[in-house]
């Protein structure tokens, strides 16, 4: 039989059940909580009549507001695209040199290549375009294929040694100790030499050695005192700017078995005002050199 | 028990035993023979702790009352509670450090954060949250039904059964076997012996109410029950899949594109609702009545608000699915059962909170009822966060971001965690008929170490969450996206190392409440001041 008792601090009381020693108040539903319950409900109720809800035989109700998900978003692109095309279109039409020249293309090309940047680029040339090893720093004015607007928005279009693209820039540096081109001996002498005309301690001796082999095997692309040849690629070696590391064992080793940096081309996959705009980008970190 | 029966089971264990050696031996893979021969060692060990116990008279062993309360198998879940929780949050505490430090991952497949989250997140849950939940109804249960637990022995074989499905789904996480199915990622096999001690699990439970000697079922009993049922269900047709061989760890989905995804989340919402919502909330109902020394605060709440409860829960599950290729209307479901859920998830919070009313000075000396407290507050708290991230405009800015990890662990920490640990410390004195815990101090120290830990981990999670969804859509005013993903998570580095901290604190919390359980089953008591003690001189 129900055993029940008042509470005496609530006052409520009891069911008359008990478990272990637990008993039950037999309080009512807080009003407040249960206005709230039907007001979820209702409005609940009310959103299912609004928006694509209630699933019949062939599809779904479709809601009085008529909003959908997919057209949602297919208007939001439109309109995102119909907001920047004017610009695009004048980007388009100008070339390069115009687009540096008008203050608002500029700006517009500089903030779409930072956003194209961001998502093609960062994974080999870091985020800030700082490079790493055997990634070009892209804020120096060493540049290796060329510098200016032309010679940027090529390499990004056709890319380097990239076998996809019949345009892309190419160029082979003999593996000159792989393949019995130079002897031991003769390699150690001309990487004292490099090591020399970049500024850094050298063994006089074998570099003075080295810089006949170099005039003879190296100076047809690098040059005669190793200022390199943007035509061919081939990096300038009498600076401080090293892509595969300044010091004797890694010089040795790229004339031993050259390392040649490969960059995808982005023509087929990004559309020609995005790689303008990437160019104009590159262009303008800091070393970029004027339209020849 | 007849010694024919006897043999019998020593003869089928050993059995099964030979059979999982086979197995082994004819496996296709290495993880699948690993995890035969560990099935075979359990059926081994069956054998042999049978074999020593045979009784050559043929009658049950000596001192076995029937009439008592079986206790035993709550005793050895309470410690398996406290060994998953600190295993399932030292491996926390690792990961989160492996976000902030990816060199951590220490380039090793089975250290690596793919394998050790899913071993976080099940230890947690599953490992922790579950033998929680195992302990515990089996206590409250003979409790609020004046019976012992049905079915003999069963019990025992529903919890080494479900610590052999721990073992092996947490090495399987190591070596690389999983179903990449969220909170449900242990390969076809494991599935199908839990599904088996599941059913074991629920026989064992509502055996004991049916033979009960109450003319009701206590409203802990309804949660746990609609748990125990509803995860059967869940756990069931979320894993239908496929082996490519009996002999091979791999199996696929009976599912696939969107209708898969939909399972999931289905599967993967309702382990929150029917696991860690249900199941605890059983436990908050006997417990902290207990602790308190108060009658529940509304019989009718508690009939209303279950329910509500368990009818809206299982409609919330696509709320994941937001702005996915999952039909509209199938999002529009799940927000709108998602805010219909607010009252009824608060209901509970209110009959914990309201409860109290009459005790709330007991606050000032009792910190296990503290814990109880700020567990259903952590509840309330995380009940209506549920809701509001399931708007759509809301899910839009928070989805796939931190801010739902933090949800995840305010809940987890704050509500799950804390009614465990309550539990615990309400239950291990009374398991071993000691008369008090060691300290209540150390008690003290596990609260606010959990509670300063949780808030650090949520108000971090928050900012860093609520940051990234910014940066994500960030654009400038030219329509570029001004951030790239990189970027974003550069951002976040500085809190991923707070989050750590936070985490730390709740480890070392519970590290303390492993100490001081211990040297309360050996029977000390720590010399200390009575909490309050300065309040009232």
């Amino acid at each position: 039989m129900p055993d029940i008792q008042r509470d005496e601090i609530s006052g409520t009381e009891t069911t008359g059940h008990e478990w272990d020693g637990i008993q039950e108040l037999n309080t009512p539903l807080p009003r407040w909580w249960l206005w709230t319950f039907y007001a979820t409900v209702i409005w609940g109720l009310g959103y299912t009549i609004a928006y694509p809800a209630w699933p019949m035989i062939s599809g779904a109700t479709t809601g009085v507001l008529g909003w959908n998900s997919r057209t949602q978003i297919a208007l939001e692109q439109a309109n995102a695209k119909a907001a920047q095309a004017s610009m695009v279109s004048r980007i388009e039409a100008a070339s390069l040199d115009e687009i540096t020249k008008d203050a608002d293309l500029l700006q517009f090309a500089k903030a779409g290549g930072a956003a194209a940047f961001k998502v093609n680029c960062v994974q080999c040339h870091g985020s800030g375009a700082a490079g790493a090893p055997g990634y070009p720093n892209l804020n120096d004015d060493d540049w290796i294929w060329g510098g200016s607007l032309e010679a940027i928005q090529t390499t990004l279009l056709h890319g380097i040694r990239y076998a996809q693209n019949p345009n892309t820039r190419d160029s082979q540096m003999p593996r000159f100790g792989v393949d019995g081109i130079l002897t031991p001996v003769q390699i150690v002498q001309v990487t004292e030499h490099v090591l020399a005309i970049s500024g850094q301690e050298a063994d006089a001796a074998a570099a003075q050695a080295g810089s006949v082999i170099f005039a003879e095997n190296c100076a047809a692309c690098h040059g005669a005192s190793g200022e390199g040849n943007r035509d061919l690629g081939s990096p300038a070696l009498a600076d401080a700017i090293w892509l595969y590391g300044s010091d004797r064992v890694a010089i040795a080793q790229q004339i031993t078995d050259p390392t040649m940096g490969v960059m995808p081309a982005w023509s087929p996959r990004l559309d020609a005002t995005s790689v303008k705009q990437l160019a104009v980008y590159v262009h303008s970190l800091g070393g970029g050199e004027p339209t020849p | 028990m007849g010694i024919s029966s006897q043999l019998a089971q020593l003869g089928f264990f050993g059995l099964l035993a030979v059979f999982a050696i086979t197995l082994s031996a004819l496996a296709h893979d290495p993880a699948y023979a690993f995890h035969a021969l560990i099935f075979s060692a359990a059926a081994m060990l069956v054998v042999a702790w049978k074999a020593k116990t045979f009784s050559f008279d043929g009658k049950a062993a000596a001192g076995l009352n029937r009439d008592e309360y079986m206790d035993g198998v709550v005793r050895a879940g309470t410690i398996a509670t406290m060994f998953w929780a600190i295993a399932g949050l030292l491996v926390g505490v690792v990961i989160a450090l492996q976000l902030a430090f990816p060199d951590l991952n220490f380039g090793l497949p089975w250290t690596s954060f793919g394998r050790l989250r899913p071993l976080h997140t099940s230890a947690v849950v599953f490992a922790f949250g579950g033998n929680a939940l195992l302990c515990t109804s089996f206590y409250v249960v003979q409790r609020t039904c004046r019976a012992r637990l049905a079915l003999g022995n069963l019990a025992w074989f529903v919890f080494w059964g479900y610590q052999l499905f721990i073992v092996l789904a947490a090495t399987g996480y190591l070596m690389g076997v999983t179903e990449g199915r969220e909170y449900a990622e242990p390969e076809w096999y494991i599935d199908i012996w839990l599904t088996i001690v599941w059913v074991a699990y629920f026989l064992v439970f509502f055996g004991t109410i049916l033979k009960r000697k109450e003319p009701h079922i206590y409203v802990a009993n309804w949660f746990y029950l609609a748990f125990i049922v509803t995860i059967a269900m869940l756990h069931i047709f979320n894993n239908l899949s496929m082996p490519v061989s009996l002999l091979g760890s791999k199996s696929y989905s009976l599912f696939s594109g969107v209708q898969d995804a939909l399972t999931q989340w289905w599967y993967g919402h309702n382990a929150v609702g029917f696991f860690l919502t249900a199941g605890f909330l059983g436990m908050m109902y006997y417990f902290v009545p207990k602790q308190a020394g108060r009658p529940v605060y509304s019989y009718r709440l508690s009939i209303v608000h279950f329910w509500s409860l368990i009818f809206l829960y299982i409609w919330a599950g696509p709320h994941h699915l937001h702005y996915t290729a999952l039909p509209d209307w199938a999002q529009t479901l799940g927000m709108v059962f998602s805010i219909m859920l607010w009252m009824p998830s608060w209901g509970g919070m209110i009959n914990g909170l309201m409860t109290l009313s009459g005790a709330w000075d007991k606050l000032r000396t009792d910190p296990i009822l503290r814990m109880f407290v700020i567990s259903i507050a952590f509840y309330g708290m995380s009940t209506f966060e549920g809701p509001v991230m399931a708007i759509k405009s809301v899910n839009s800015l928070s989805h796939y971001t931190d801010w739902t990890i933090g949800h995840v662990h305010s809940g987890a920490l704050g509500w799950v965690g804390m009614v465990s640990f309550g539990a615990l410390y309400y239950l291990v004195p009374k398991l071993w008929n000691k008369p008090s815990l060691y300290s209540l101090r150390l008690v003290n120290w596990h609260f606010w170490l959990a509670t300063l830990g949780i808030v650090v981990y949520a108000a971090t999670m928050w900012v860093s969450g609520i940051m990234q969804g910014l940066m994500w859509r960030e654009y400038d005013a030219n329509g570029f996206l001004v951030y790239s993903f990189a970027e974003t998570v550069a951002a976040m580095h500085p809190y991923y190392i707070l989050r750590a901290m936070g985490g730390a604190m709740y480890l070392s919390g519970a590290l303390i409440m492993a100490y001081n359980l211990i040297r309360t089953v050996r029977g000390e008591t720590r010399l200390e001041a009575p909490m309050g003690a300065v309040a009232i001189a």
